[in-house]
């Protein structure tokens, strides 16, 4: 793993990743959209409406994933040190909370047409705000100081803290006995969605993590070299400084 | 055990000293409290029916007010780093801190919240389960809000971020909290509720003391 956490390393690798992960998001999301919209059948309840949950789902699973994956990212810039791990968490939650908004305004939406009503103060829907008011906090602690190393330590304890409330969201739907539907595909005894609507279901959920990727990729690549160019211009300040200095004591 | 004794006497001496940090957590509880009959309108039956989560709600509000002020006094004034020279380890020094902090916010939200259930025409079964609930409830308050107030130590902002910070993991207590006292006011059991109450505070008294002397420590950084 340590060999990874060399900067120069990332990104000759990303560069060549890139282009492939980029290319595979794209024809996965548009393959899983083709036949979430056009080939998946209709609920036999819930009727069209079903097809939101090609867009709602994946978004929500992918919530969950990005903050374990802050967190995990965060725990290993506190243990090791690795300043490309901070760069990791810090680049990841901004995706994160959008993948949460998407879960929130598509579940918002899918609710509308099926419960009747845009939200329910139900233990899953809450907790899923939860994670997005989690999420912006991480991205207010880690802008809110002047020193950029200070707000990278923080929001790394920050997200070990509120990585609690994971397990929430997970067990939540046992927890309160409310309107949202429970789990049907990750249970013990096989999912009990139908086969039609599972694949498309999987196709966006690996087309969504393949966005992820590259999007997090690029984001750390800008990441690293906006700190190239901060480095190089403070750099070159200080050349300046160092050739004015002569001339200043010479004139005083 | 002296070493934390004392620093817990400090804290206590300098928020007495400092002219009630009780009395004004106490007076925004009372003031805010008031201000909801105004606003929902005086029926008693309306008043009573949500009396548990004002209570609640604003008594968790309180006590982030006095958050902000946990650390930021002796960050400010160096203290701070001279504490964490000391042989007591920074987790038992926040343990201190936050014991300190309940005694001056807590406890006197505690005391006085079955009387403004009064004022809320809160039902006659719901006053043991209030104390009893705000009890278990109140040092969680305090404990996970160290966390918080150690993060935002030196941030643009402190309070609204603080906030920001603090509010999302308070949900949990205040769930509970509040379910608990409905429960003995429908005639349930509240044992369960004031159960995970008291396991959150188990579960809160050793974690977010080591959470929040990490956050601490990278503040002195």
């Amino acid at each position: 793993m340590h060999r990874f956490a060399n900067p120069a390393r990332f990104m000759r690798l990303s560069a060549a990743i890139l282009p492939w992960t980029a290319a595979l998001s794209v024809v996965l999301l548009g393959l899983g959209i083709y036949l979430a919209l056009f080939v998946a059948p209709p609920d036999y309840q819930q009727g069209e409406a079903v097809r939101i949950m090609y867009v709602h789902v994946p978004a929500a699973w992918l919530a969950s994933f990005v903050y374990a994956l802050v967190a995990l990212t965060s725990a290993i810039a506190l243990i090791w040190r690795h300043p490309l791990a901070d760069i990791a968490a810090q680049s990841a939650a901004p995706l994160g909370a959008g993948f949460t908004l998407l879960c929130l305004v598509t579940g918002s939406l899918w609710g509308a047409r099926m419960w009747g009503t845009w939200w329910v103060w139900d233990a899953r829907l809450t907790s899923v705000l939860v994670l997005f008011f989690l999420y912006l906090g991480y991205i207010a602690l880690v802008n809110a100081f002047d020193e950029p190393g200070r707000g990278a330590r923080a929001g790394a304890i920050l997200a070990l803290v509120g990585v609690v409330n994971l397990p929430i969201i997970k067990f939540s739907v046992d927890w309160w006995n409310t309107l949202h539907q429970p789990a049907s595909v990750f249970r013990l005894g096989g999912p009990t969605i139908a086969a039609a609507m599972l694949w498309p279901l999987l196709i966006m959920a690996l087309g969504y993590t393949l966005l992820f990727a590259t999007l997090l990729m690029v984001r750390m690549r800008t990441a690293l070299l906006a700190a190239k160019l901060r480095a190089l211009r403070l750099a070159e300040v200080e050349r300046e400084a160092a050739s004015l200095m002569p001339q200043q004591t010479a004139l005083s | 055990m002296s070493a934390f004794r004392r620093l817990v006497l400090r804290d206590l001496r300098l928020a007495f000293r400092q002219g009630g940090d009780a009395a004004m957590v106490v007076g925004f509880f009372v003031l805010t409290i008031v201000l909801f009959p105004f606003g929902v309108g005086p029926e008693p039956a309306l008043l009573a029916r949500i009396a548990a989560g004002i209570l609640w709600v604003t008594a968790l509000l309180a006590a982030l007010l006095s958050l902000e002020r946990l650390f930021q006094a002796d960050w400010e004034d160096g203290s701070l780093e001279a504490l964490a020279l000391m042989p007591l380890p920074l987790e038992a020094q926040v343990l201190a801190k936050c014991l300190a902090h309940w005694l001056v916010t807590g406890l006197p939200l505690t005391v006085v919240a079955p009387l403004l259930g009064l004022l809320l025409h809160l039902d006659a079964a719901g006053y043991p389960v209030l104390v009893l609930s705000l009890l278990l409830g109140t040092p969680s308050l305090s404990l996970i809000g160290a966390i918080g107030a150690g993060l935002s130590l030196g941030a643009r902002r402190g309070g609204v971020l603080l906030s920001l910070l603090v509010l999302p993991l308070y949900i949990p207590i205040l769930i509970f909290g509040v379910a608990a006292v409905e429960a003995s006011i429908g005639g349930f059991a509240a044992r369960p509720h004031l159960l995970l109450l008291g396991a959150f505070l188990a579960g809160a008294l050793p974690l977010a003391p080591l959470a929040a002397a990490a956050a601490l420590r990278q503040a002195l950084e």
